[in-house]
């Protein structure tokens, strides 16, 4: 068994709406040294570690996990 | 002809859908549930609002995997005519059966209430009926209606006279006072390079009578009709 944590995180491009709320939340809290605040998503998955889990991550993500038009996506696999 | 109103767990605007072209447009339509895997006999499908598998993830991104939208693509690589509505837009993008991608809303806020809509090409099976430049009163109902696309494929689509709809303010100008999401150039519907594939945010079917607050959503859906009748 294997554990994989893959980070999907909106292109830089993108505004990203929600990190831009948290950062203002920040500054309001008094935190001024804050620059910049993106926010995505963080998947845990558990998988059976037989075979070539790398390519089935991959896979993973660019058919559903992550939208290739708006999104990065990066992983980790943990044994 | 005959017209097909898709359910996914979550859809919520199918009845709406269903009721205007039955009830407004006077034309046949059933209900395909998301397992169905053959459309054969449709003339057009209908993908509606709502929240299809609770939009977990992201919009849209579980309903491309769902069985009926195999027989969803093979309809429209077939020339048959689909049009996506808000929830139904973000499916077709999703799929790949329309260029770009549509993420939250500038402002986080869910939007919902009338706006403007301008059409940007009259020539389509979708707005035949409507005049160039003509100004839609049609609501929107969405948290993630801005649409994007690299500025490549925003620049293929708007050459290629894709764009269908743009929001706008009441005399027609295109303004970023007008845009109520952030989408790129006020893109508000867009077709595929083929042009039987539609998607938008705005709703027409909850346009379809004056009682309603306007029924101007009608010429979107009898322009269908008018097309392939």
């Amino acid at each position: 068994m294997a554990k994989v944590n893959v980070y999907v995180t909106l292109k830089p491009a993108l505004l990203d709406a929600q990190g831009k709320v948290v950062q203002g939340a920040l500054e309001n809290l008094g935190f001024d040294k804050v620059q910049s605040v993106r926010m995505g998503k963080f998947i845990e998955i558990e998988v059976d570690g037989n075979g070539n889990l790398e390519n089935d991550v991959e896979e993973m993500c660019k058919k559903l996990l992550a939208n290739p038009n708006t999104e990065n996506y990066r992983f980790e696999i943990v044994k | 002809m005959k017209f097909g109103v898709v359910i996914f767990p979550g859809s919520n605007c199918d009845q709406d859908a269903y009721f205007a072209v039955r009830d407004v447009l006077k034309q046949p339509v059933e209900y395909i549930w998301h397992q169905e895997t053959d459309l054969d006999g449709y003339d057009c499908i209908i993908l509606p609002g709502g929240f299809s598998y609770g939009d977990y993830l992201r919009t849209g991104a579980v309903a491309k995997f769902s069985p009926v939208m195999n027989a969803v693509s093979e309809h429209a690589a077939k020339g048959g005519r689909l049009i996506g509505i808000c929830n139904g837009f973000q499916i077709l993008c999703e799929s790949g059966l329309l260029p770009g991608a549509l993420i939250s809303n500038n402002g986080l806020r869910f939007i919902c209430k009338y706006v403007n809509v301008r059409v940007a090409n009259n020539k389509t099976d979708f707005t035949n009926l409507c005049t160039d430049g003509q100004v839609l009163s049609i609501p929107i109902a969405h948290h993630g209606g801005n649409y994007y696309a690299d500025p490549e494929t925003i620049k293929k689509i708007e050459d290629n006279n894709q764009v269908i709809l743009r929001y706008c303010d009441e005399a027609g100008n295109v303004t970023a006072e007008a845009n109520p999401n952030g989408s790129i150039n006020n893109i508000a519907g867009i077709i595929n390079e083929k042009g039987n594939v539609a998607g938008m945010m705005p709703h027409p079917e909850r346009a379809v009578e004056s009682i309603l607050g306007s029924d101007d959503g009608k010429l979107i859906l009898q322009s269908i009709v008018e097309r392939l009748s």
